[in-house]
């Protein structure tokens, strides 16, 4: 039972970096914008938010009232995601550059200012953050009595503010981008900018605005991740940023599919790790190291999946195309 | 992915080449602010140190070579990407398939060099196949199946070189667990010749990989400019409807172009391992040699010859940011090379701004020159 417990809890605890991540890909793309720098955004936020985290532990403020500290570090990632994000806005709405060539610049940035800064700040060799144990919500946070039910084991096994954060800002973002004039604005700039120009909609204000929420919830992402992930913060993601945009073009651009996708993709990834420990998977005796077929399983499923599904997939008609008012 | 957003990749001649220049000039006194900002003491002979290193001595000047040699090959494969419309981001995929292939080729089955560098082009070529035919035959975006590939490809070679017995180090009394046998002692034939190179550098790196990735790059750029089906690579990459309408078959044309993108990136795998100084890892991140190629073939806006160029360009500096340690974390030279491609990305308006100028130079003279004609016409009346 207990090993259930853990296979749910770290499938929820890896989905929901990839929900935000591919949520923030889906609000910039709608508005034309093709994101290739989630990646890059993730490490900025994860690095602030952590760096952050850091500070509230040493000044003691962190340990007499965690999780108002992690809400403070949860606004820092989003914050400083995006404000990394505007290069990428600046660049592919101001300067008509290309999108992907921008994106790329900010992916190999980010790691490298990450490790630049966090040998400045820790010392020579210093490479990594370590997050203070106060972050995880545990029973004792709640007053609740430890016990060993299904339950509890499942709830408190790695529990994160983030975890809530992200239910409430995927009802968010679905609400914002379908039941908002807002939101239809910005879909209609990311299919057909002229039109959406002659009707009075600042195209150029309408694809900030989606790279700007991107860069949030990519930075909330890289917390996420890096929560996920372990105890510190190495100035990478991993490559989340990329799989995030695979879950969100699996996910068709849309909200509730992207869930899905993220839930399948996340699913797919675990059982990978715990390959080893699942009783009824089967284990390829005569095969060395055959957890790498395992770990290769998410990935090649998603690419099974999207083959089956792409005759339904939809990118946004003038996503990476840049906004020239000159142009018919 | 729009058709025309590849507008800043296509233009050509004397302006790209000032324009990457300024780009790499803004970049390297970023540099130089950044250094004093870190560390004011230590930052002008580091400076110093990166921008002389590579030249200083033959071996160092032979590890810039070393090093632009697999490259220029990522970089290539990038580029004749780009050239055809399409985002190779699994240079690093395929990368690691044609390291696997030439590793294989040369511990399990004792092949000799240019055997294992041909399996490595047929190694990377076949991981090029996936991004093309899922593009042209069910419309998935290449960008999306490189990336799930790059990973399939890591654990696919790892599986592999796990159950084929003679692959590890351990097999041959080697130390380490995690690694490929070391090539020097499984079969010194794999090894890319150096003939005599690496005494006359006085450097072990040196061999003529430099020389094979040349030719490479040679024979890219033939492709592209010099034969009909180059023409129709990059009438693709300019407007895939058009080409169709002009009887091109285009489908065909991705599924090439990512197949021979894919089949540089594979030699450059095997350029790298058959070099024998470096060891495959099994690692559980992907090889950052294959993303390398991407700011390679930015900065030469994906002209084969420019690609010689820009891989060298890199390779230098960062023998001159490893020169930089221990003052220096030596990521300060991915910044470098960072805000060289942001750069870049404006390089259509940097060049529509060259050009212009140009053209009001232009105008000017021409007006002057008519001016000129009447004032004589008044005269001759």
């Amino acid at each position: 039972m207990s090993i259930l417990a853990d296979i749910v809890s770290a499938t929820i605890v890896f989905m929901i970096p990839l929900l935000l991540v591919a949520l923030g890909g889906m609000f910039s793309e709608r508005s034309g914008v093709v994101n290739i720098a989630l990646e890059g955004i993730m490490i900025i936020g994860a690095l602030c938010s952590c760096l952050f985290l850091r500070y509230m532990d040493a000044s003691g403020f962190g340990a007499a009232h965690p999780q108002w500290a992690m809400f403070f570090a949860i606004l820092v990632a989003g914050l400083t995601g995006a404000i990394f994000s505007l290069l990428l806005a600046f660049a592919s709405v101001n300067l008509k550059a290309d999108q992907t060539i921008g994106g790329t610049a900010l992916n190999m940035l980010a790691p490298a200012f990450a490790i630049v800064l966090t040998w400045a700040i820790q010392g020579q060799g210093q490479t990594t953050i370590l997050i203070p144990t106060w972050a995880r919500i545990t029973q004792e946070t709640l007053g609740i009595p430890v016990r060993d039910t299904f339950l509890q084991l499942f709830l408190f096994k790695s529990f994160y503010q983030t975890t809530i954060w992200a239910v409430f800002l995927f009802i968010i973002a679905a609400v914002v981008l379908y039941k908002t004039r807002f939101g239809l604005r910005l879909r209609s700039c990311g299919e057909h900018p002229q039109a959406a120009d002659s009707v009075g909609v600042n195209v150029y204000r309408m694809r900030y605005a989606g790279v700007f929420i991107s860069g949030l919830l990519g930075g909330i992402g890289g917390l996420a991740y890096t929560l996920a992930a372990g105890s510190a913060f190495q100035s990478t993601v991993a490559g989340y940023g990329f799989l995030a945009l695979a879950v969100m073009i699996f996910g068709n651009w849309k909200p509730l599919n992207i869930l899905g996708a993220s839930l399948f993709f996340a699913l797919f990834k675990i059982l990978g790790s715990y390959s080893g420990s699942i009783p009824f998977l089967p284990k390829f005796d005569n095969i060395k190291a055959s957890e790498y077929i395992y770990l290769m399983l998410p990935y090649v499923v998603t690419m099974i999946v999207l083959i089956l599904t792409s005759k339904k997939s939809r990118a946004p008609k003038a996503e990476g195309i840049p906004y020239d008012k000159g142009r018919r | 992915m729009g058709e025309q957003k590849r507008r800043s990749l296509r233009i050509p001649g004397g302006t790209s080449i000032l324009a990457s220049l300024i780009s790499i000039g803004v970049g390297l006194i970023v540099g130089l602010v950044l250094l004093y900002v870190l560390n004011a003491k230590a930052a002008g002979g580091a400076f110093v140190s990166l921008i002389t290193t590579g030249f200083r001595s033959s071996d160092k000047f032979a590890k810039v070579l070393y090093q632009a040699a697999p490259l220029i090959m990522t970089g290539l494969s990038v580029g004749f990407a780009f050239k055809t419309g399409l985002f190779n981001i699994g240079a690093t995929g395929q990368y690691t398939v044609g390291s696997a292939f030439a590793l294989i080729g040369a511990i399990q089955f004792q092949l000799p060099w240019y055997i294992c560098l041909l399996l490595a082009l047929i190694g990377g070529a076949f991981w090029g196949i996936f991004p093309g035919l899922f593009k042209a035959l069910f419309n998935v975006n290449e960008v999306i199946t490189s990336i799930m590939f790059n990973w399939i490809a890591m654990f696919a070679v790892n599986l592999t070189i796990n159950n084929l017995p003679m692959m590890l180090a351990k097999y041959w009394g080697g130390a380490q667990m995690d690694r490929t046998a070391n090539l020097a002692q499984a079969n010194p034939g794999a090894l890319i010749p150096r003939l005599g190179l690496d005494v006359l550098m006085k450097s072990n790196y040196m061999n003529i990989s430099i020389f094979i990735a040349i030719v490479f790059a040679i024979v890219a750029w033939i492709i592209l400019s010099k034969t009909t089906f180059g023409y129709e690579l990059k009438a693709c990459g300019y407007n895939r409807n058009a080409s169709i309408y002009a009887g091109i078959n285009a489908k065909r044309n991705i599924v090439l172009s990512m197949v021979i993108s894919g089949a540089f990136a594979g030699v450059g795998g095997g350029l790298y391992f058959l070099a024998g100084t470096g060891q495959y890892t099994l690692l559980k991140q992907l090889l950052a040699a294959g993303f390398n190629g991407i700011p390679v073939a930015l900065l030469a806006t994906s002209n084969p010859i420019g690609t010689i160029f820009s891989a060298f360009f890199v390779s230098y500096i960062q023998v001159g940011g490893d020169a930089m340690q221990p003052d220096f974390v030596k990521e300060i030279i991915d910044i470098i090379i960072s805000v060289i491609i942001y750069l870049a990305a404006f390089a259509l308006l940097t060049r529509e701004l060259l050009s212009r100028g140009k053209q009001r130079r232009e105008d000017a003279a021409l007006e002057a020159a008519t001016a000129h004609a009447t004032e004589a016409k008044d005269e001759v009346k």
